[in-house]
């Protein structure tokens, strides 16, 4: 018996269907991460590289014990470790990235049904459960530059045991040094170039604003981050801190010093625009970003920490379900004018 | 449905009702004061006595209390074990009382006790009410024993006191935190329920 085609094909939709696919987006974003970590490594050396292999190692083991056959190769874990090691610092103890990355991906993933049914971002997750849990190794802040070929901390203390602190040039973040030791001018005395291209203290991929924000652009154009979530982040971060540097110029920094400092920039183009935790209308992403970036500088200006864009996000990341359902756009020819009779 | 053994009786509430880790019953002390192991066998301890001595005196009085008031009986009967423990611990070790703080005296609300009195005391012989009541009493120290050992060992790198990896170890902060309780409940939570699918999966095929 030869196989017929049937004459008329009835298929449930989706009938159109675009060249993207799950793993083809995670592997694009993938790539545009690389540039990243490769400034991280330029400025911190060997400890950028090993901490981020140790978080991507921590994510990896998780999904392949206990995750779905095969989804490995769609690429979201390997997303999840890079993003995560790029914000640890750099000389934090290799075994905490990895326990870092496993409860990433074990307890912000898989716990949840895995890819598309978490409600926050696994590597924020995991990175606010090494900073609930390790506070210390997570704020100490080795200084960039120097000696490439210097490990930047002790990567490789044994696991379980604490970090040497020997031999390690630490260095205050532009945030930290406004938060605690209200030098708001010497922070800002580092001038908006460095921040810009990264010459501070901070987090492995804090640095380099500009690569970031040029790895998001092509991004956005690829379509596959929504441009209005960073955008609304940006301008609600630039409006409130210039509101507030109005005000007082001595005690709130200037918005280009917002902007361009910490985890901003990662957080606003990376983390935020996470494809499961985003929202999915429009509307809702330019309200999830204003929310971020209004929660960001109150934490950052009254909070007890120097940075912020973590809880921030994370707290967003709640609000997301409400904010879909808040803003679901109008079917047409459905719904009534207000005060119509039922 | 067969009357079930003495020693099923006994043993039921110590691991395949575990009040904990199955019933789901009397969380808050479990989430709240576990951070130590050594905490954890204290309020095992003392919900131990409060849930036997209630439920002999329930059992033993089940004839003369009047089955709308039982509730309102019940709390106090167990409120009396409470005071008695509040007032010894605070006796003889002020500082474990201490640890212990509002806890101690929450025991009154702790439903698990409540549940054994509603659903077996009022209804059994003494006898019956006393196994089961030291049943789930154990059950409910081992269960708390397991949440304070993983808190203790992480987040402080000693178990019972006795430092376990040295001077260099680094404390995982979060779990002695309110947060750790969630936490290594949820693990252990996670551990058995797989545990317990796998080897009903296992009994299937092997019965298929």
């Amino acid at each position: 018996m030869s196989m017929k085609l049937p004459r008329l094909l009835v298929t449930a939709s989706p009938h159109l269907k675009g060249p993207a696919s799950t793993a083809k987006i995670m592997w694009h974003v993938t790539w545009s991460l690389l540039p990243v970590w490769g400034v991280a490594i330029w400025w911190y050396g060997p400890s950028a590289f090993l901490v981020v292999v140790a978080a991507t190692a921590g994510c990896l083991l998780p999904e392949r014990l206990f995750g779905k056959r095969g989804s490995l190769n769609d690429g979201s874990c390997v997303i999840t470790g890079i993003l995560l090691g790029l914000t640890l610092p750099p000389g934090i103890p290799l075994w905490m990235a990895f326990v870092g990355g496993f409860f990433s991906i074990a307890f912000g993933k898989l716990v949840f049904g895995g890819l598309g049914q978490n409600a926050f971002n696994p590597a924020l997750l995991g990175r606010a459960f090494l900073q609930a849990s390790f506070p210390v190794a997570l704020t100490t802040w080795p200084a960039g530059g120097g000696e490439w070929w210097r490990l930047r901390g002790d990567n490789f203390a044994l696991p379980l045991m604490r970090g040497d602190p020997a031999d390690t040039v630490t260095e205050a973040t532009p945030l930290a040094l406004m938060k605690w030791d209200r030098e708001s001018e010497a922070a800002q005395a580092l001038g908006v170039d460095d921040l810009v291209f990264g010459m501070t203290g901070g987090s492995v991929g804090e640095g380099a604003a500009i690569v970031i924000l040029l790895c998001g652009g092509y991004l956005a154009l690829r379509n596959f981050l929504n441009w209005r979530i960073p955008a609304s982040i940006f301008l609600s971060v630039a409006v409130f801190s210039g509101l507030l540097h109005l005000i007082d110029a001595d005690r709130f920094a200037s918005p280009q010093f917002m902007l361009f400092s910490g985890g901003l920039m990662l957080g606003a183009v990376y983390m935020a625009t996470d494809m499961v935790t985003s929202p999915v209308t429009n509307r809702a992403c330019w309200i999830f970003g204003f929310g971020i970036g209004f929660l960001t500088i109150v934490i950052r200006t009254w909070g007890g920490l120097p940075e912020g864009v973590m809880y921030a996000i994370l707290l967003m990341n709640a609000l997301v379900p409400f904010l879909n359902r808040w803003t679901q756009p109008r079917v047409f020819g459905t719904g009534r004018k207000k005060g119509a009779p039922a | 449905m067969s009357d079930p053994t003495r020693s099923e009786t006994l043993f039921r509430g110590v691991w395949r009702e575990n009040p904990v880790m199955i019933h789901m019953l009397g969380l808050c002390p479990a989430l709240a004061v576990t951070n130590t192991v050594m905490n954890s066998i204290a309020m095992g301890m003392a919900t131990l006595f409060v849930l036997t001595g209630s439920s002999l005196l329930v059992s033993t009085f089940k004839r003369f209390i009047p089955h709308e008031v039982r509730i309102t009986t019940y709390i106090l009967i167990i409120a009396t074990f409470v005071t008695i423990v509040d007032m010894s611990l605070a006796a003889w070790t002020p500082g474990l009382h201490k640890a212990l703080g509002a806890y101690i005296a929450l025991i009154v609300v702790n439903c698990m006790i409540l549940g054994r009195q509603e659903a077996y005391a009022s209804k059994q012989s003494v006898g019956r009410a006393l196994l089961d009541a030291l049943g789930t009493g154990f059950g409910f120290i081992i269960a708390l024993v397991m949440m304070g050992a993983v808190r203790e060992i992480l987040g402080s790198g000693s178990f019972l006191g006795v430092s376990l990896f040295g001077d260099n170890f680094e404390p995982w902060l979060v779990m002695v935190l309110p947060p750790g309780g969630f936490l290594a409940l949820g693990f252990w939570l996670l551990g058995l329920n797989w545990w317990t699918q796998r080897r009903e999966r296992r009994a299937a095929e092997g019965a298929a």
